[in-house]
């Protein structure tokens, strides 16, 4: 009886990848611990975050493919309507208009974007799978483009760059051409140079700072100075759970959000570092294989695209915490504080246990 | 075969996508390699500096500010001491909208137009990353409520300071000064005497008189405590510490009742008082009229205060026996006698006859006495008595300058006296070498006989008129005049007293001195030029009265025709000391604008030393004072123009 419970709960999750990510989540409530001052409510608050995260996961994971392929327009409609709804009564709170109050919910359609845009543009290629041409990723970078510019003039320079990127391995693993990709990046190259030169002196003081931010030490730079003296002194192993200065004598500002990876760092260290982007790889490595092994091309497209947006995550964050990566908002995937972030993660997570685990249906 | 063609596409279409995946893996691993050196470079190669870092951050060396030395009367009435207040400090630097901030701190504590004026000078002369005072002496409700709203104001602060108070206001803030705020220019002077790091945590530091000068002893030593900060710099805890040394306390030979009585004594009038013990050195009474309230600049003085004071005409900010020069007029005649005697001029039998002037030989120049028609047959004792002009012009005139100069001076004359208040002036002796120095002129004879009646270059300060008096009174040994007697190691209890120091031994004749003594003791009795000061006097009291004139009107100053007319009056002097037989009290007056030294300044030297001879209490009468019938000769000005 209970073995059969067992059995239908856990028919389409993926073993390997709950295993992995289970530790990740592990791993992320013992640095929490640490950098929360020891804050059982914080604990609790993050216990029922994970909570959450995994029902949103199982039921995705029970959702087939092909329903979710169904649903990729709709929801990156509703996704727009929103983020117009944002741009015109959205609720200002630090200095950004991100937020949108629906009767009694207060919602973030930004984040639901992060799953929308690579949904639409999977659900968009795998109609035109059989001769997708440049057109098409024409019209694919023109639906990525609209709540990408949307996103970003709210403003919120990650979350845009993450939902790009996002759409970008779509058109990428679609086939986009590599002439064309370096076609623009060529241009970018060129260009930038010359836009540079017609910048503001103001405006180019804020990208200097943004890629060094040595160059404001008490404002924009501090988060960035405090993060790497505090993964330096980390050194080799590490000070210890629960035993970084830094950490706990508050000098790493959003400690428990997005700087917790310094955290991490100063207490253990360089070798536990390796261990946690280990850890990632064994994530994303199981996300490419179930992309490589997906049947459908909007299977494989969206598992491929969630992965990287994975990876993405992850280096953005561990980029900017050490120092070598603008400061942009972007959570530590599974580890950071925080409700949102997670849900929408494992809302991807289940996508591709989906995938993974509805295969058969498909072929038979 | 559509469907072969679709299993192609389909079979091409996986194949792509893998290749496509194979690259976003390599992707995938170049970052993360990337990552890898990061932590490589940042965790392994540049651990020790990163290490060191985080070392600094976490601790910090706070400086606890020791205690200031009180400072005491000779009595043990507290001069100055100190005490805890809140105030109300903001950080320009750290505050966006300060006209906001400051209007909506008004809200909470009260901020009168006179603090946000010392505010806004604070602010002009300080960093923008120092935090200055915007009020003080907050109530503890005060305090209580901008607590509650604090979190609304950052780089504002509550903070229980030590307050410097000087709980005798006016009463000898010329003598004891005042602390005020450290500026660039203290800043300078530590750090050339590598005192800074005893100064960090310190706001304030002596800026006048004792405060100033004692510094070292009244500051005390900084302590520190090592304690571990968060980013915030709120201290988490202490490591270790270092108790800070207290400073040290002062015990002053002023008498503050007898301060008070001199002050009083000059009702209103400018002018300055010292009374020294001449066989000590100890300063008994050290006056500046008019005075200040040192409490007002203890935290910055606002602007209108402070253009209040520094404007005023009567100018009470100046140190007047330090900084204030006077031509020494008549009083320097005890001194030019003493000078001819040891040279073996004018001892008695020795007269002249005064007819009423003075002539260089070969000239027909004539050189005034104060009393048109002369004294008359006049020797040593009765031309200090009367103070006969003729007498000393020709006596100078005989001795030459540079002759009387050299004698002057070791009676202090044209030097410091070495007193514990910084910034002394050391007046003027003028010598043929000075004027050339200064004038690229040649000195002249004529400039030789006025020097001998306190006329012409010549200038003293009220403090070297006293120590030469002194000097004189303690038959030629001159001590050191000091206001500290004895400084009290606050923890300990124990007291290092400061030892009278003997400066230079004049060898001097006893039959010179007695002479001079005598004739001094004359001026106050019935025939003299001070007879008021004697009168009824149980003691007895040598002196010498004097007049300076008062050498065209300092710039800047405007008055009305009334003004003018009193503020052109001559200055008056009077030196005394007393009891003549065996000194106890060496005093010097002088009265800007008194006109007579033996009606106006001498009375007030009185008051003093009846004080401290007789511990008698002035009867408060200075209306009877001034009804006496002025007695006959006084001195008038000298006005001669120079050869």
């Amino acid at each position: 009886m209970i073995e059969r419970i067992y059995l239908s709960l856990s028919k389409h999750i993926d073993g390997f990848l709950m295993s992995t990510i289970i530790l990740a989540l592990v791993v992320g409530m013992a640095v929490l611990y640490s950098a929360g001052g020891h804050s059982v409510g914080r604990m609790q608050a993050q216990a029922i975050n994970i909570v959450i995260a995994l029902s949103v996961l199982w039921v995705t994971a029970n959702v087939p493919p092909q329903h979710l392929q169904r649903l990729a327009l709709p929801i990156y409609v509703l996704g727009l309507l929103l983020l117009v709804g944002v741009a015109l009564f959205g609720e200002i709170s630090n200095g950004a208009r991100r937020w949108l109050h629906l009767g009694v919910v207060r919602i973030q359609p930004s984040e639901i974007m992060k799953i929308g845009v690579p949904m639409l543009l999977a659900w968009y290629f795998a109609r035109h799978e059989a001769s997708p041409r440049l057109q098409h990723h024409l019209m694919g970078a023109l639906l990525l483009a609209v709540p990408v510019v949307l996103v970003m003039k709210q403003p919120d320079l990650g979350t845009s760059l993450l939902i790009a990127a996002s759409g970008f391995y779509v058109l990428f693993l679609a086939g986009l051409s590599w002439r064309f990709i370096l076609g623009v990046g060529a241009s970018i190259a060129v260009a930038a140079p010359i836009l540079w030169t017609m910048l503001h002196d103001y405006q180019r003081r804020r990208i200097e700072i943004l890629f060094d931010p040595y160059q404001d030490p008490l404002g924009a730079g501090y988060h960035t100075i405090q993060a790497t003296i505090a993964l330096g002194s980390g050194g080799l192993a590490g000070k210890g759970w629960l035993n970084g200065t830094q950490a706990q004598l508050d000098f790493i500002p959003e400690r428990t959000t997005d700087f917790i990876f310094a955290v991490f760092g100063e207490e253990f260290g360089m070798l536990g570092n390796i261990l946690l982007l280990l850890l990632y790889l064994l994530i994303i490595g199981r996300g490419l294989f179930i992309a490589a092994y997906a049947q459908s091309t909007f299977g494989r497209l969206l598992a491929g695209s969630i992965t990287m947006t994975f990876f993405t995550y992850a280096f953005v964050n561990i980029g900017m915490v050490s120092g070598i990566l603008p400061v942009v908002g972007v959570p530590l995937p599974l580890i950071s504080y925080g409700g949102t972030s997670l849900v929408t993660l494992m809302l991807g997570l289940g996508i591709l246990m989906s995938i993974k685990t509805h295969k058969k249906l498909v072929s038979s | 075969m559509p469907s072969y063609l679709e299993f192609r596409n389909h079979q091409r279409e996986q194949y792509d996508f893998r290749w496509r995946l194979l690259a976003a893996s390599i992707l995938v691993l170049c970052c993360f390699g990337i990552l890898a050196s990061r932590f490589y470079y940042l965790q392994v190669m540049r651990y020790e500096h990163y290490q060191t870092l985080a070392d600094n951050n976490r601790i910090s060396i706070v400086p606890t500010v020791p205690n200031r030395g009180l400072i005491f009367d000779r009595n043990g009435v507290v001069l100055a001491h100190n005490y805890f207040v809140y105030t109300l400090e903001i950080t320009p630097g750290k505050v966006d909208d300060l006209e906001q901030t400051i209007a909506d701190i008004s809200a909470l504590v009260p901020v009168s137009k006179l603090d946000r004026k010392r505010f806004n000078k604070l602010r002009a002369e300080n960093h923008n990353f120092i935090s200055v005072p915007l009020r003080s002496h907050l109530t503890e409700t005060e305090a209580a409520r901008f607590a509650v709203h604090r979190y609304r104001f950052p780089g504002v602060e509550i903070r229980a300071r030590l307050f410097r108070h000087y709980p005798q206001g006016t009463l000898g803030a010329h003598l004891i000064g005042y602390i005020g705020r450290i500026n660039d220019k203290d800043i300078k002077n530590l750090t050339e005497a590598g005192d800074l790091s005893n100064y960090k945590g310190s706001d304030h530091i002596g800026k006048g008189g004792i405060e100033q000068y004692y510094e070292r002893e009244l500051h005390g030593v900084t302590g520190s405590q090592q304690v571990e900060i968060d980013a915030d710099g709120h201290a988490v805890r202490v490591l270790s510490s270092v108790a800070p040394v207290a400073g040290e306390n002062l015990i002053l030979s002023i008498d503050s009742t007898m301060q008070k009585i001199g002050e009083e004594a000059f009702a209103g009038r400018r002018g300055a008082l010292v009374a020294i013990d001449p066989k000590t050195g100890e300063i008994l009474s050290y006056v500046s009229q008019p005075s200040f309230d040192p409490n007002l600049f203890v935290d910055g003085i606002d602007s209108e205060n402070w253009k209040a004071l520094n404007e005023s005409l009567d100018r009470p900010l100046v140190n007047r026996p330090l900084h204030g020069v006077y031509p020494p007029g008549s009083t320097l005649k005890p001194f030019v006698a003493l000078a001819g005697l040891e040279a073996g001029r004018r001892e008695p039998p020795f007269s002249i006859s005064d007819a009423g002037y003075f002539s260089l030989p070969g000239k027909t120049h004539r050189y005034r006495d104060w009393k048109p028609a002369g004294h008359g047959q006049v020797d040593m004792r009765r031309a200090i008595t009367v103070s006969c002009d003729t007498f000393f012009y020709g006596l100078a005139h005989e001795m030459g300058i540079d002759r009387l100069t050299d004698f002057l001076q070791h009676f202090g004359f044209g030097q410091k006296t070495g007193i514990d208040i910084q910034g002394e002036n050391g007046g003027l002796l003028p010598t043929p070498a000075w004027k050339w120095k200064r004038w690229k002129q040649p000195w002249y004879p004529g400039e030789t006989v006025i020097t001998g009646i306190g006329q012409g270059y010549t200038l003293v300060t009220p403090l070297q008129l006293a120590h030469a008096t002194a000097i004189f009174a303690n038959n030629g040994v001159a001590m050191r005049p000091h206001l500290v007697t004895s400084i009290q190691n606050n923890r300990t209890g124990i007291s290092r007293p400061v030892k009278p120091q003997v400066m230079d031994q004049i060898a001097l004749a006893p039959k010179h001195i007695d002479l001079v003594r005598e004739a001094m003791v004359d001026v106050t009795r019935p025939g003299g030029t001070a007879v008021i000061v004697g009168a009824g006097s149980p003691y007895s009291i040598a002196a010498k009265t004097g007049t300076a004139q008062v050498i065209g009107i300092k710039q800047n100053e405007k008055y009305d025709e009334k003004n003018i007319a009193e503020r052109h009056r001559d200055h008056a002097l009077f030196i005394a000391y007393a009891p003549a037989e065996d000194p106890k009290i060496a005093v010097a007056v002088i009265v800007e604008n008194g006109s007579h030294g033996g009606s106006t300044a001498g009375p007030i030297a009185r008051k003093v030393m009846d004080y401290y001879l007789l511990g008698k209490l002035p009867d408060a009468q200075p209306a009877a004072a001034a009804a006496l019938p002025a007695p006959e000769p006084i001195e008038e000005e000298h006005s001669e123009a120079h050869d």
